[in-house]
């Protein structure tokens, strides 16, 4: 008996003309991505002068540098934490809603607008004679028009306006994928909203929403454009992407530079894993209601 | 659906609307202002400006040379929609028809791009081009604009292809149709509603495409938000009113795409990625 030929024997393990066609685009992919990203990470261990580890002591010993961390995190965090505790409830509430397009349409206009648009903005609406503080000072919660524009708030303000819209998205569509009959098997059995709730959804519901935590503190943590328009930075917004930027184009340093990319990709990896190992811990199966 | 008639759920229920509306309220009010401004004559300590005029939108577009600007932005994005398009739908195909050893590594590596702070690959790609003698020019421009973009199309369309039957495929095969004709007269009409929606995704997000653009772009390869980017971070050089007139520009520009995309998409599919919407 004759082994099958080359072609057969590679066409029985999925590879074939079809399975060529992959190829020019993981070529771009090779190219423009996996070759960078290890161009940059020898390029970080060869500084302009010094050990290989220079530009990690340099990153590391500078408090101007290295507290860029905590105050990327300052943001990144409680702003990614606010944006998906109002999401989950809001959600809820929507997924009742029979027309829910108008809304989603609206919400989904801060994401492709943009954070440059949405920080232009906000320096209007939110500055001392915005429409905000007049609002405030009209109804009496404030005396005297706040401060929200250059400082944290301001940017804090441009994450939610354009975070929240995001992480509700994602939410809502996961709420969704729900089956309703599981809602309405549990009321059956007696259990009151808070306990369909506790009990029923929010276990079907924690996988999505590490998911949905990890991408929405990506993009937060990920802030550049509004954390120098509407912030401060030179001062508490100084986020690690400005630090990472400025030394890469503004000092020329393009080692110096990516090793600071790397640190930023490195702590957040960190927390993506922290919550996607959370995540193991709870329940994962189906969220349909049919049998098997 | 089920209905809790109690107090508190009443309450509660009234308490999540109102954060909702409040939060809408704010948007609308943040867009509302920009638009305001740019009609403006003078706006300053009044609820709304003194007198309306649209000398601005004349100023900011020879100012900014947004004519220039604006044809660069869609050389750029039209560039890039059809790279990402034909290179993501071949690897697509590739992907949601046929499985290898290995596969699931191409995924992941078509997923990083989607959860990695753009800064963190863009610096070392950003240098690489520069090295190269791309820094400041078009193609820079488009090649770090594709590393987001192809992956987006790549993952918005594998679902899609996957719900193609493939017997259809194989019984045009039988009726002898050729490579060449199988995917102009068979697949080219069934994949194209997705192949629009996942393109004028990439396209919306193209134009909105910040850090990297940024990154990369010369004096004559910048795009509208980059623009719009160093006229605000230069605010108080021109009228406050002339720049959000730009900014009023990018958003028509923007919006436009985005009312055409949503005819062929739900607005979640536009953060939701890949993700599949469940039967309506």
């Amino acid at each position: 008996m004759s082994t099958p030929s080359l072609r057969y024997r590679l066409a029985a393990r999925g590879f074939d003309g079809t399975t060529l066609l992959v190829l020019p685009g993981l070529a771009v992919m090779l190219g423009l991505f996996i070759y960078p990203f290890f161009y940059g990470l020898a390029d970080s261990v060869m500084p302009k002068e010094g050990a290989w580890y220079a530009n990690y002591v340099t990153f590391f010993s500078d408090p101007f540098q290295y507290r860029t961390i905590a105050s990327t995190l300052w943001l990144a965090l409680p702003v990614t934490i606010v944006n998906l505790a109002f999401a989950v409830p809001i959600a809820f509430r929507v997924r009742l809603m029979t027309r829910q397009r108008l809304l989603t349409t609206i919400l989904v206009l801060p994401i492709t607008l943009g954070t440059v648009f949405v920080a232009d903005g906000l320096l209007t609406f939110l500055g001392p004679q915005g429409w905000f503080n007049r609002v405030l000072v009209l109804v009496g919660l404030l005396d005297a028009p706040v401060k929200l524009t250059n400082n944290y708030w301001g940017v804090f303000a441009s994450l939610v306006i354009t975070g929240f819209p995001f992480a509700f998205l994602l939410t809502l569509s996961y709420v969704t994928g729900i089956d309703p009959a599981i809602e309405q098997a549990a009321a059956t059995l007696g259990a009151n909203a808070r306990q369909r709730f506790m009990k029923v959804f929010l276990p079907l519901l924690v996988p999505g929403l590490a998911v949905t935590f990890c991408l929405a503190f990506v993009q937060a943590f990920a802030v550049f454009p509004s954390a120098v328009l509407l912030g401060a930075p030179a001062g508490p917004t100084r986020v690690i992407s400005i630090a990472a930027y400025q030394a890469a184009f503004e000092q020329y340093d393009h080692s110096l530079g990516t090793a600071i990319a790397m640190v930023m990709g490195a702590v957040e990896l960190v927390v993506v894993l922290i919550v996607l190992g959370a995540r193991s811990m709870f329940y994962r199966g189906p969220t349909g209601g049919t049998k098997g | 659906m089920i209905r809790d008639q109690g107090l508190v759920s009443k309450i509660w229920r009234f308490a999540v609307w109102a954060v909702a509306g409040l939060f809408i309220i704010n948007l609308i009010g943040v867009i509302a202002a920009v638009v305001v401004n740019s009609f403006a004559t003078r706006w300053l300590g009044t609820w709304l400006p003194v007198g309306l005029t649209t000398k601005w939108y004349f100023s900011a577009w020879k100012e900014f040379q947004l004519s220039s600007v604006v044809f660069v932005t869609f050389q750029i994005v039209f560039t890039v929609v059809l790279i990402s398009g034909v290179l993501g739908v071949t690897t697509a195909y590739a992907l949601a028809r046929r499985d290898f050893p290995g596969k699931r590594l191409v995924v992941l590596l078509f997923l990083l791009p989607l959860l990695i702070p753009p800064l963190t690959y863009g610096i070392p790609l950003a240098t690489v081009l520069y090295q190269i003698g791309l820094g400041g020019s078009f193609w820079g421009v488009v090649l770090i604009n594709l590393v987001p973009s192809l992956p987006f199309v790549v993952l918005v369309m594998i679902p899609f292809i996957e719900q193609i039957d493939p017997r259809i495929e194989a019984a045009a095969r039988v009726f002898g149709a050729g490579t060449g004709s199988l995917f102009l007269r068979i697949l080219l009409p069934l994949l194209l509603p997705g192949m629009l929606a996942a393109l004028l995704l990439v396209l919306v997000r193209t134009i909105a495409m910040f850090e990297l653009t940024f990154l990369i772009a010369g004096p004559t390869s910048q795009t509208l938000v980059v623009s719009l980017y160093y006229a605000v971070f230069a605010a108080g050089v021109r009228a406050g009113q002339s720049i959000d007139a730009m900014a009023v520009i990018y958003m028509v520009t923007t919006l436009f795409w985005l009312i055409l995309a949503l005819q062929f998409v739900n607005p979640s599919q536009i953060v939701a990625r890949a993700k599949q919407q469940p039967a309506e």
